[in-house]
This record gives C-alpha cells, structure tokens and sequence, in this order.
C-alpha cells in the first residue's frame, strides 16, 4: 500500500459531477449483462438448457403432441420458457443477492438514477434474450423449425412476457431472503416448465385445469408464440390480455413493496 | 469548484425511527467546509442511522437536515453526485472484480480519479481481479474507500471507515482523510475508536441513544470537565491533611502508595505553584510532576456511561 500519489497537494481536490445519463445506463446494461454471462448456473439456465431442450423435445419423441410438427410446438414454448429463465428465475436471483451484498444500497448513494438502474437491468435482460433467441432459433432451425408469422408479433410477445417476468422477479427479490428468492425462483421455473404449456401441452390436463393453466405467463406467452410462429396468426386477445395483465400487477406491486436494502 | 457558503452539514432536531425504536432522537450538529467531522459513540448510539438520512437513503422523521445546502432526499439528483460515501457494510455486485466494481463507481462520474492510481494506492492491485464476495473484510473496506473516494466528491462519509482494516490500512486510512482535508473536502466519520477521533477530527460530536451528549474539538472536550489530575511523586510519608490543607479549594489529595500522589481537581498555575510551595516549606523534594488531562477516552466512558467515570 502506498498512499503517497494521494496525498500530494490537489489529488484529491473536488470536481464533482454526474457523468452523462445515457453513458450510466450503458455501462449499467454492460455490467448486468458481463456478471450473468460469467455466472455458470445463469448460462445453464438461460442458455445451456433451452438449447439442449430444443434439440432433444424435437428430435427426441419424449413427449406426445396432439398431431402436427414437433418442432412447431416446442420451440415457441422453449422460447417461452427462456424469456421466463432471463426475466424471472435469473433476474430474481440476481436481485435478491444484489440486496443481500448490499449492491442496491450503495449504488442508491451514488450518481447513479434508480430509474438507470432499473433500465440497465432490462437492458441486460433485453440483451440476454436476443442471445437466447439466437441460440434458440440457430439450434431449432438445424432440427428443422421453420417458422412463420410476424417479427413484429413476436417482439411484443416477448416485451411484454419480459414485463410480466420482471416485475414478478423484483417483487420476489425485493421482498424476501437472498435464499428464500433463489429457492422460490427455481420451484417456480421448474413449476412452469412443466404446467405452463412448455414440455406437455395443455391438452394433457383435464379442460378444467387446463383452462386455469392458461392464464400462467408462461403458458400465455408459450401459447401466444405458438398462434404466431406455427400458425401464422397476428396476436390473440387472450393471451395478450394476459400477459398485460400480468405485467401490470407484477410491475405495480414490485414498485408498491420493493426494497431496496 | 466555487465554495459557496454555508455549513457542509446542518443538522437540526433530527429524529429517526425504526418501527417502535427511535435510533436519533434530536440530534442537531453543524459541520463547517473542508474539515472533519467525527461522530464518535457506542455500537447502537445513531452515529449511522444520521449519517444514513445525510447520504438520503433514508428520510427523516422529524428535523431538518441540510448538507451541502441541499435536501438529501428531495435533492437526490443533485446532491449525490458532490457526495463520497463509504457505508458500513461495503456493498457490491456479488460476481464483480474488485477493479470491474471501481471503473463501474468511476463511470458515474464525469472526471473521476485514475482507477489504476487508485487501485495502487489503496492496496487493491493484487485483488484487482478477485470477485467482490471472495474479499476479505479489510479488501472490502478499501474497495469501499476507493469507491468513495473516486468521483472527486466535495463531501465524503465514512461510516466505520477502519472496522476490519490492520493497522497499516487504518494509517493509511488516517493518511488519506488528512489529505482529503488539505485539498478541500469536508469528511464527516462515525468511529468507536476514541484514537481515531482524537487524531483525526477538528470536530468530534458524541452521541449517545441518538442525541448529542458532548460537542467540540478534541482538546475543548478534554479540557471541559474538571477531572484533571495534578500526579506527583515525593516521600512516602507526607502529611496530606496539612497539603490539602494549604492548596487553594481543599482539593482531594491522594496518595497511591509508594510515594505516588495524586491531587484531583482543576489544574491550573496557582494549584503547581501551592503545591511546590508547600513542598518547599515541609523541605520534601518533589521527584516527578506531572499534569495528566483526561483522555477523550475518559470524557467518552463519563459521557456514554459505558464504564466508571475516571
């Protein structure tokens, strides 16, 4: 340790200010981004497994569907669960041990705005899902996807499931344990991979239940990309419905009982 | 950077609650440009939960709170960045490099300092790529420091700055908050090492369950009670009836055995002069005189009941 460069006359001296808005943000969305990719259990969870899922549920005849291309039922409900993976389960566990290191706390102590850091995190999340979606495609399109429908229907699937996730994961993460988030966001993914309409249709469970399931956002999203990607269709009411709704009880209640330490 | 006028921090009548527990409890305080504040107290007195409502990651229940003219909350956007804060518990991206952390801080800025200067200098250069959750305590509070300290900031809180540091770091520590003086920042510490505020503050506030218990510089605190001692070493037999007796106020006079006397009370020239008076007339030579102060370790221990008053 050597303070002496410190201590001459002026290197401390005040020149305060903000760096410019758009820079924090940027090196925000960098950061978030650089740690999940460098996390072994985020790239299994985000990356690893919805390549191995693609590949293996559409060659592999696991799973019954009710008639029609495999490929065409799975990949969207793959796509589906990585949005889930980046939003909610990885982005919950980050966030909870961000609070628990006291990441939150002191970042609020700085230059940097709440409202950059929160858009650096969906920055992050944006970025992660191109790459998922990527990934995804590249694998799926070499088993033999051929997708169809409108880019455009797809992206406000995604935007929307990405805001139904989000504000899901911070409400989790904002209000219990480091741990207890962690445990929560793994039942939870492991929970809708199976009931969300991801792995096993629907048609599967009685109507009844079924009918239920629907209304999770994954099954919503799986679903909604479904009508689009295999079918061609524009955007269902339902299952748009639902994942606004989602995202406007998920978003309200996380900024109602978000906290920050 | 023009100084305007004006305290670095104003305090006046600050309340601060936590459920059913009131942690500050009229606590008021004014701290002027370009010096260093201690806020010196026991584990649980406030010292943190004030500086936490001056960072305005809390808001105050009651009381005003001004630092640097400016509303910690309500002036958020403005007041953060003039602002170096070092929290107690650190903080930082659990996955993140120490160096990765310290470029994140600088990036907030728009001319901060050299990272790689900083890095050196605080002793982080070995540890530059070692994730922030694998640092040791003494690692996170340099890293803290430097984040602190990176932005250039007019005003810097340290709160426990050197808890967890080895005594190399603290001086080092002690080095810097000197420095940052000299160049024109205010700092404002919270510390339950007296040392610390002894050497350090030119303004040492004593708090206690949340209010200000003693306020001033550290010779003004030590000089304030009346608990000096007058320690001399003579005889072991003198008559300390008829030396009390002929020393102005009849002060206590004790004799600790072996020769060590001990005349308590307010040290001033008139008592020396009686006491060596005296000495002179009863022909005992005085081998050892000395005026011990109180230590601010004293006025800490009286003020804060932690412990028998000297």
């Amino acid at each position: 340790m050597n303070t002496e460069p410190l201590l001459r006359t002026g290197a401390l001296a005040p020149a305060a200010g903000p760096a410019p808005l758009a820079r924090m943000v940027a090196r925000q969305t960098r950061i978030e981004l650089r740690l999940t990719l460098r996390n072994g259990e985020q790239l299994l969870l985000n990356l690893i497994l919805p390549v191995l899922f693609v590949v293996v549920l559409v060659t592999e005849p696991f799973v019954e569907i009710d008639g029609g291309s495999r490929s065409g039922f799975f990949v969207p409900g793959v796509l589906a669960l990585a949005v889930m993976s980046a939003a909610f389960t990885g982005q919950a566990i980050a966030t909870g041990f961000e609070r628990k290191y006291g990441v939150l706390k002191r970042l609020g102590a700085t230059a940097l705005p709440r409202s950059a850091l929160l858009l650096g995190k969906t920055g992050a999340v944006g970025c992660l899902e191109l790459l998922q979606i990527l990934l995804i495609a590249l694998a799926a399109v070499a088993v033999g996807w051929r997708p169809h429908g409108s880019p455009l229907a797809v992206g406000i699937l995604v935007v929307l499931g990405t805001a139904a996730f989000s504000g899901l994961a911070l409400l989790i993460a904002g209000t219990l344990r480091a741990e207890t988030t962690l445990a929560l966001a793994n039942i939870v993914w492991f929970g809708l991979l199976l009931a969300g309409d991801v792995v096993f249709p629907l048609s599967k469970f009685p109507t009844a239940v079924a009918d239920v399931l629907g209304y999770l956002p994954t099954a919503a999203l799986a679903h909604g990309l479904r009508a689009v990607l295999r079918d061609g269709h524009g955007l269902n009411a339902h299952d748009t419905l639902t994942l606004l709704a989602w995202a406007i009880v998920g978003l309200t209640a996380a900024a109602r009982w978000f906290r920050w330490e | 950077m023009a100084l305007d006028a004006g305290p670095a921090v104003a305090i006046d009548g600050l309340v601060k609650r936590y459920g059913a527990v009131t942690a500050v409890d009229g606590l008021s305080l004014r701290m002027p440009r370009a010096s260093i504040l201690a806020l010196l107290g026991p584990n649980g007195a406030g010292k943190t939960s004030t500086v936490e409502v001056c960072e305005g990651l809390h808001r105050a229940d009651g009381g005003r709170v001004r630092v640097l003219g400016l509303d910690p909350v309500d002036d958020a956007r403005r007041l953060r960045p003039r602002v170096g804060v070092m929290l107690q518990d650190g903080g930082g991206y659990p996955g993140a490099h120490a160096e990765e952390l310290l470029r994140l801080f600088a990036g907030y800025a728009r001319r901060p300092l050299d990272v790689d200067l900083l890095l050196d200098a605080l002793g982080l250069r070995a540890v530059a790529r070692t994730a922030y959750r694998r640092l040791s305590g003494g690692e996170r509070q340099r890293l803290a420091l430097a984040t602190a300290l990176v932005s250039r900031p007019e005003l810097v809180f340290l709160d426990e700055p050197s808890a967890g540091m080895d005594p190399q770091a603290r001086r080092a520590l002690w080095d810097v908050v000197a420095a940052l003086r000299s160049d024109g920042v205010s700092v404002v510490l919270t510390t339950h090492y007296i040392e610390e505020a002894e050497r350090l503050a030119d303004h040492v506030v004593v708090i206690d369950h949340g209010r200000v218990v003693a306020a001033g510089s550290p010779r003004e605190l030590t000089d304030a009670g009346t608990d000096a001692e007058l320690a001399f070493h003579a005889p072991a037999d003198l008559d300390i009836g008829a030396l009390r007796g002929a020393l102005p106020g009849g002060p206590r006079v004790e004799h600790r055995g072996r020769g060590d006397y001990a005349v308590h009370g307010p040290v001033d020239p008139h008592l020396v002069a009686a006491l060596t008076a005296w000495c002179a007339g009863a022909d005992v030579l005085i081998d050892d005189l000395r005026v011990r102060r109180r230590s601010l370790e004293d006025v800490f221990l009286a003020l804060t009941g932690d412990g028998a008053a000297p």
